[in-house]
């Protein structure tokens, strides 16, 4: 078992470059993600974190590499082609759906159940099933998005993700400007996707957070992965943390 | 004027209102999603119309006609889904300019098209069977038909509100209106959904069009009188707000109902003709809304549009090559009255293109580099052109004191309007242009006593030596290099680094403290001031001035030149006034379907060279250099 995933990863990224207009910002950045794994992409503002996970989502204008996800060159597709591959995105900025209501907005993320390559069934939830995992969205079903705070914002935009039954989850800095409370919450959310054998890809720059959760991590700095190592590894190399996070 | 002939009128006005409702919400639906203006949306109403008539004449009776309507509206809406999968598809992620342009080049084809197909004539459809009875009403017979559009405009709006409210689609199309990128990203297939949107929004202009052909007659100036009055009730409404575009359909009916029914009426001695007043009202109605209230009476500001075109190159002084080029092409223009002595019609055709050039690259300076896309620039070559010829014609002034007059007027017209536009942006700013430029153009129409009306005023010819087209070529070439000239300097001035800083990013600009508003205005002006020019030299040239040459059209063929030039390019505008008034001149004064012939050229150039003329040779330059 452990040994056909380690030849197929989830997602396998080669030599991923993209731009914003004339200006480049991600140059050969390459990195995997196996079934089940909790890895993080670590860096300061403006190493290319939210950049890479745009890329792999399609959403950047022009880019170029090889991405594989469960098997498939996604490299060329469009965002809601590799979303319906079960590749699922959670925003920085959360981007929820401010005029819609909480289900309203779980509902735009719906889609149908699916497996993964081997034919095994993907987690499958229904708003029951997330409102259980955050009860504070079962609480307040028929609220405006635009009407909840920034912490009710978050779990509702990886709700919405989740209700596409994705195989892999793109975490965009879930720590970042949320209340303790709720990055707590975020990490045991996290943990629980694993349980439930998801991947997951996050980015993040602080240790503290990373350390609950990830498995290992990708050190990027200017559009390049610099590091990169277990868990474990990076915490007892301060050297690196010093290099590629600290401020 | 009684009070029952006056709720008569309103009553009336009420059935007017559905049938602009049916267009507005159309094109607010759509804008919501896809962030297109539909200028063809007036098109697709007016196709309805005439694909109604057909439908009522070939099949006799009640299925004919109201089986009619139905067949009109779904073709309608499977001809919107249509131009959505084969144009607009293309142009998502061009500028906002290009989309306008493609979506005006639609309209002539459709008319063109109509033209060829249902003739010139206008065409009365039979009345509506089961409806053919008038009712009394407070004195006087309404039609029951009328009676029936009032009825069925609000179970429209109850309807659309049911399917976004309730349905998937619905909320896929609220959602897709905050943020569409999003959208895609969660497995939505936009594409689908966008072309759905287009399909529902054209149904509904058909089905309004349909609607009418019991009521008026087909016809094909409708296109365009309908885009102009949806267009207020859905600025006026809030773009993307259903609930809006009723409300302000009734309201800009009833505005113009009223005036129609007060008629002529004394105030203080003086008879007011108040029925002449239906063109500015609803323009003035929509300059005040936008005024008090800029995203309208129920919208909300649009969100930043995500995922916009590249970034454009920032724009660089001349080098060699071009200079030289352009010594060359002054040479040869001073030439030109030897080289044309057995062609004076050379010297004619020289001096509408420098006046083009004039008013191309006066539209260019705001549009471009200030990127204010003004669609109402043809209301300051008209301030020009009235400001000159009426002074000749009223003061009996000698030329040189009326082309000094042209420009000062512009400015004034500018500096008024420019102060409100610089406060909108994007679709906002080119409605309110339009319809700043629409309110000089019927008060020019209307106001005959001073302007002549329709008529125009003739005999404005220049005075000797200016008689000769020798002497006004070369007077109008020298303004025209000065005026191009001045706009360049002024680019390359620290005034053009900041308009081009407001433009890229104004709240960066207002931080390292440029009045980025004060700026634009200051540039709106500056624009309007030059195209003055252009107005006055055009007067003497043609030694009369009319209303029709003051129209949309010379404000789209001003967009149309400065876009086949290349807007990212200095000499853009110069290029594109060049070709646009030769072909122009030429190719279609050949040909009945000139229009379509015009919306063909304005199509290719959005789909297959978006940079222009100047563009691509720069394009080409710089590939055989490196």
């Amino acid at each position: 078992m452990i040994g056909r995933t380690e030849i197929k990863p989830m997602l396998a990224v080669e030599g991923l470059k993209a731009w914003y207009g004339a200006a480049q910002i991600l140059y050969d950045v390459r990195f995997d993600v196996r079934r089940g794994e909790v890895v993080a992409l670590m860096g300061r503002n403006g190493a290319g974190k939210s950049t890479t996970m745009k890329a792999l989502m399609g959403l950047v204008g022009r880019r170029e590499g090889r991405v594989t996800f469960n098997g498939r060159d996604i490299s060329r597709l469009r965002p809601y082609e590799i979303a319906r591959l079960g590749l699922g995105f959670t925003p920085e900025d959360r981007r929820i759906f401010v005029d819609l209501t909480v289900e309203e907005n779980l509902d735009i993320g719906r889609q149908p159940p699916r497996r993964f390559a081997d034919a095994a069934p993907a987690p499958e939830w229904s708003p029951e099933r997330l409102y259980k995992l955050f009860p504070n969205l079962g609480e307040m079903p028929r609220r405006l998005g635009g009407r909840m705070s920034g912490g009710e914002q978050q779990m509702l935009t990886v709700a919405r993700t989740l209700m596409g039954n994705p195989l892999l989850v793109l975490f965009d800095e879930p720590s970042e400007g949320v209340a303790p409370v709720i990055v707590e919450q975020m990490a045991n959310t996290i943990i629980e996707l694993k349980k439930e054998g998801l991947s997951i890809l996050l980015s993040e720059q602080n240790v503290h957070f990373a350390r609950l959760v990830s498995d290992r991590v990708y050190m990027l700095e200017k559009g390049q992965i610099r590091w990169s190592g277990t868990m474990a590894e990076l915490d007892a190399n301060s050297d690196v943390q010093r290099a590629y996070l600290t401020v | 004027m009684t009070l029952n002939a006056f709720l008569f009128q309103a009553l009336n006005g009420l059935s007017t209102a559905s049938g602009l409702f049916f267009v507005a919400a159309g094109l607010s639906l759509i804008f919501g999603v896809t962030r297109i203006v539909n200028i063809a949306h007036g098109s697709l109403y007016m196709l309805g119309t005439y694909i109604a008539y057909s439908f009522a004449t070939t099949y006799a009776g009640a299925p004919g006609f109201w089986g009619g309507i139905i067949a009109t509206a779904l073709i309608v809406g499977m001809f919107g889904a249509l131009i959505e999968v084969v144009l607009l598809r293309r142009i998502y992620r061009a500028p906002e300019l290009f989309q306008l342009l493609a979506t005006f080049a639609l309209v002539l084809v459709i008319n063109d098209a109509t033209l060829w197909f249902w003739g010139p004539q206008d065409l009365l459809g039979p009345r509506a069977p089961g409806l053919r009875d008038a009712i009394p009403i407070l004195g006087r017979r309404l039609p029951s038909y009328d009676l029936f559009l009032i009825g069925i405009a609000p179970i429209v709006l109850l309807a659309l509100h049911f399917t976004l409210a309730k349905t998937r689609l619905g909320r896929l199309v609220r959602a897709a209106t905050q943020d569409r990128e999003m959208v895609g990203a969660l497995g939505v297939n936009q594409a689908m959904l966008f072309t759905a949107v287009f399909a529902l929004g054209s149904l509904l202009a058909g089905l309004g069009g349909a609607l009418q052909v019991a009521r008026e007659p087909a016809n094909l100036a409708t296109d365009l009188i309908v885009i102009g009055d949806a267009f207020v009730v859905v600025v006026v409404g809030g773009m993307g707000s259903i609930t809006g575009a009723y409300l302000a359909a009734i309201i800009i009916a009833e505005v113009k109902a009223l005036c129609i029914a007060l008629g002529v009426v004394d105030i203080a001695g003086i008879s007011v003709n108040f029925t002449k007043f239906t063109l500015v009202a609803e323009f003035l109605v929509m300059a005040v809304v936008l005024i008090a209230r800029p995203y309208g009476l129920l919208g909300k500001p649009q969100g930043a549009v995500r995922s916009v075109a590249e970034p454009e190159d920032p724009i660089r002084p001349a080098k060699w090559p071009l200079k030289i080029l352009a010594g060359l092409t002054l040479a040869v223009l001073l030439a030109l009255p030897l080289l044309a002595r057995d062609e004076p019609y050379l010297l004619v055709l020289g001096i509408d293109v420098l006046i083009a050039v004039i008013f191309a690259t006066s539209l260019h300076f705001i549009a471009g580099p200030g990127g204010l896309h003004s669609f109402g620039h043809a209301a300051y070559f008209g301030l020009g052109a009235y400001g000159a010829a009426l002074l000749v014609k009223w003061l009996a002034a000698p030329m040189g004191l009326a082309l000094i007059a042209a420009p000062i007027v512009a400015l004034f017209g500018a500096l008024l309007f420019g102060w409100f536009a610089v406060r909108l942006s994007g679709v906002y700013l080119a409605m309110l242009t339009l319809a700043f430029a629409q309110i000089v153009w019927a008060l020019v129409f209307q106001w005959e006593a001073l302007t002549g009306g329709s008529n125009g005023v003739v005999g404005v010819w220049p005075p000797p030596p200016f008689d000769g087209a020798t002497v006004y070529f070369l007077l109008t070439l020298i303004l025209a290099v000065a005026a191009v000239l001045l706009l360049r300097r002024l680019l390359f001035a620290p005034f053009g680094y900041a308009m081009r800083a407001g433009r890229d990013s104004p709240l960066r600009a207002e931080a390292i403290g440029i009045d980025v508003k004060r700026v634009h205005w200051l540039a709106f002006a500056i624009a309007g001031c030059v195209c003055g020019v252009a107005g006055g030299l055009f007067a003497f040239a043609k030694g009369s001035i009319s209303p029709e040459t003051i129209g949309v059209s010379r404000s789209i063929d001003g967009l149309v030149m400065v876009l086949l030039g290349g807007i990212q390019t200095l000499t853009g505008p110069v290029v594109g006034a060049v070709a646009f008034t030769t072909l122009q001149d030429t190719v279609m004064r050949q040909t009945e379907y000139w229009r379509a012939l015009l919306g063909g050229i304005i199509l290719l150039l959005v789909l297959a060279f978006p940079m222009g003329i100047a563009g691509a040779f720069r394009m080409f330059a710089r590939r055989a250099s490196s």
